[in-house]
Formats: C-alpha cells, structure tokens, sequence
C-alpha cells in the first residue's frame, strides 16, 4: 500500500483536510456547543480520545470480521458495517462514561455531560467510514482517527473564541445565531485553504 | 419544536383514531415539516450533508431521496413499534431501525448506480447520524400512529430535499457553471461547444467564468449561511 506516512496523515487531517471544514461533518455538535471556550475544549478532548479508540476498534471489526478477503470468517458481510460501527461508537462511548465516573469524579464532572453528545457526532462515524474508503492499514487509521479529532478540536476551540468576541458586536436579528456561525466559518474554511500546499494526503 | 394538535384531538391519538383525522394530522405535519419547521433553516438540523453533497445538483437529490426515503420509513416502523419499546432504550431502538434502512438504501444505490454511490462516499452512512431522522422519530413517532409519521417523515425529507436542491443550484451554477452534471439531462452554460463524450441535454451559449470557491468548502458555508439570513428575514416579517 503506497498511502502516505504516519505523520503527513496526521497533519493532513489536522490541516489541509480537516474533517470540518473541508468535510463537513460534526456540524450539529460544533454550532450547538461552540458558545464557550471551555466547554470546547472539553467536548474537544472528548472528541480526539473517543475518535482515535473508536477508529482503531471499528478498523478490527471491518477488516477482521467484516470484509471477506482479510476476516477470520470468511463471508461478506460488509453490508453491515454502519450498524456495526455506529454500535461499536455508542457501546464505546457508554464504556468510556462509565469508567471515568467510577475513576476520576472531577474528569467525570468536567466531560460527563458532553459524552451522550459524541454518539451522535457524524465526525466519529465520519471518520470511521472514511478510513474504509481510503483504504488505510491498522497504524494509519490510528494516526487519520486521531488527526481527525484534533482538527475537530481545533476548529470547535477557534469558533468558540471568536463567538466569544461576537457577543459584543450587532449581527443583524435575521443572521441569527447559526447564519452567521456559517459565515464565519465559510471565512474559516477559507484561511485553511491556505495550508493546502503544504501536505496532500 | 411545537406542532400543533388538531382541534378535535385532545393530543392522545386513542381518541381519534379514524383515517380521516390520521390524513388531517399528516398533512398538517407534512406542512410544518416543508414550511414552517423546515429542518435545515429552522431547527438547523442535518446541516453537515446539506453542506456536503451540495457541489453538484445531482448528488443533491440523491441524497434528498435518500433521506426522504429512511425517514418515511423509518418513522413508520417506529409509529408502528411505538407501545412496545422500552422507554429507557428507545434512542437505541431508533438508531437499529433508521441504520437498517440506511443499508437498505446504500444496496441499492451501490447496485443500480454505482459512480452515484462512490461520489456520495460516506454520506449515505451518515444519514444514521443525521440529526432529521432521529429527531422526528423522537419527537414524532414515539407519540403518533404510523399514516401521520409516515407524512411527517415525507414532509421532514421533502423540506430537507428542498433546501439540498436549492443550495446545489446556487453553488453547481456559479461554482462549475453546469446544472445536473454527469446526467444526460445535464445544462452546461459554455461558448464553446461541448465535447461530444460529455452527456447533455442542452447548452446555453454564454461565457462566464465559474467561481471555483462556490464548490469549495467556504462556498458552502457562505451559501447556508445566506440562505439563513434570507429566511429568517422572511419569517421576522411574516410574524410581524
């Protein structure tokens, strides 16, 4: 497999493929949660720590049971990898919560309330589906879940501080909250067009 | 979210359970699902596919479709299973049933139309995720018999379809200059003739230079986010 290294993946999915801006995906979560710098980063680690586990287990489950070339089955049962990897996601995410509350009340009370949001974040699912298509090994995968998270991170944590910012200008009534989330954004995206040379993956 | 009850339902449907009253609430539903509660624009729901397919018309009625298929059917069989899920894993229950008829969907766009399939990549996966799906089957289906949901479900996915449609003209057309590409009922804006390999329906002889950032990501957002503007402009003077 000629695929790009461990390093130029990670930044690649960091920076010039950003799941967010140039994929669109974690929408929901980005507008709904992005009104304080704090509670980003906190749904942003939650985000790169569930994004990076989930992306190595569902590589396990697609290429060990799943497609029929590599698996110990033996069948094709690609047709069921949605299901599958959304289970894997809400099943995984419910560990996670149960385990930081029994371990670390503080952690727990820091990043409790933002785990239910993760199972319906398409960025993991995203992720997860992306690397299938792209057709990453086992180390790769890793490095795209884990880049994926940050650069999700990122963009929840700048959206955030500029929100921050923008309570005290006049958006129009109209723009709402969420238009002109958009725009800003859109000019986001647009400054990340600028990394676009550096890396391609 | 409020969608109103009919007059002559005191809210449980037991009361009211005859075919006429199920069509009455269903186009009522229909109606706030295409209007007034309109999914992207209002609730600001789904809004990652209606960013991402939206480079190119085709792809985005595709994607309608495919929406408005899984939340027709998938808000059926949960109305249909509404008395007998556990309340305490509904979310779960909600999740399997629009996941089954997501895969339904992708089979047979992988089977009949495969470039289609491989252009959406993984955004027919992640109608499981969608925001739409979930949020009617949560906040429609649970409490409704199945003729109503199921127009509650086109209603949500034609509203969706809408604003897919709407948001795909605007960026195919200023951002590669075509309408429907890769279609054979394709509309290709060019002064020069175009080459014979390239299915098309007709050509419109006028030159402008296509605007690349429109099928770009920052297009998207702009588009949305002035498409928002818009409407909320509408619905502040509507109210007035």
């Amino acid at each position: 497999m000629d695929s790009p290294a461990f390093w130029v993946i990670l930044l690649a999915a960091i920076f010039t493929n950003n799941i967010l801006l140039s994929n669109f995906l974690g929408m929901c979560s980005f507008l709904a949660v992005s009104k304080r710098v704090e509670t980003a980063v906190g749904l942003g680690l939650a985000v790169v720590f569930v994004c990076t586990c989930t992306s190595a287990l569902n590589w396990i489950i697609y290429y060990k049971l799943l497609n029929p070339e590599t698996s110990w089955i033996g069948l094709d049962l690609r047709f069921l990898s949605f299901i599958l990897f959304i289970a894997v996601i809400a099943a995984f995410v419910q560990f996670v919560e149960m385990v930081i509350e029994k371990v670390s009340q503080t952690l727990y009370l820091a990043l409790g309330i933002f785990l239910p949001l993760i199972t319906v974040n398409c960025a993991i699912l995203g992720a997860c589906l992306l690397l299938i298509i792209r057709q990453y090994d086992f180390v790769r995968s890793i490095a795209y879940g884990l880049g994926s998270g940050l650069g999700w991170m990122l963009a929840i944590v700048v959206i955030a501080g500029i929100r921050e910012r923008l309570r005290f200008s006049h958006v129009p009534a109209a723009l709402g909250q969420t238009g002109i989330v958009m725009i800003i954004t859109g000019i986001m995206a647009m400054a990340f067009i600028g990394f676009a040379g550096m890396i391609s993956l | 979210m409020s969608i109103e009850p009919p007059k002559t339902c005191t809210g449980s449907c037991a009361s009211c359970p005859s075919l006429q009253d199920d069509l009455k609430k269903g186009r009522l539903a229909l109606r706030a699902g295409i209007f007034q509660e309109n999914p992207v624009f209002c609730q600001i729901l789904g809004v990652c596919s209606a960013l991402a397919v939206t480079s190119k018309v085709a792809n985005a009625v595709v994607m309608g479709a495919a929406v408005t298929f899984t939340a027709i059917l998938g808000n059926a069989m949960i109305a249909a299973m509404r008395n007998i899920i556990p309340r305490r894993i509904r979310l779960m229950v909600e999740v399997i049933v629009i996941a089954f008829f997501v895969i339904v969907f992708d089979q047979l766009l992988k089977a009949y139309w495969f470039d289609m399939s491989r252009e959406l990549g993984p955004y027919v996966g992640l109608i499981i995720t969608n925001c739409i799906l979930m949020g009617r089957a949560e906040a429609y289906a649970l409490q409704n018999r199945v003729l109503p949901s199921m127009m509650d479900g086109l209603g949500n996915g034609l509203g969706y379809s809408a604003v897919l449609l709407i948001v795909a003209v605007i960026r195919e057309l200023s951002g590669s200059g075509t309408l429907l590409a890769g279609t054979p009922l394709a509309i290709i804006l060019s002064a020069q003739p175009v080459s014979s390999g390239t299915p098309h329906l007709l050509r419109i002889p006028i030159d402008i230079a296509p605007a690349q950032l429109m099928i770009m990501a920052p297009g998207a957002f702009f588009t949305i986010g002035v498409l928002i503007y818009i409407f909320g402009a509408f619905r502040k003077q509507e109210a007035k």
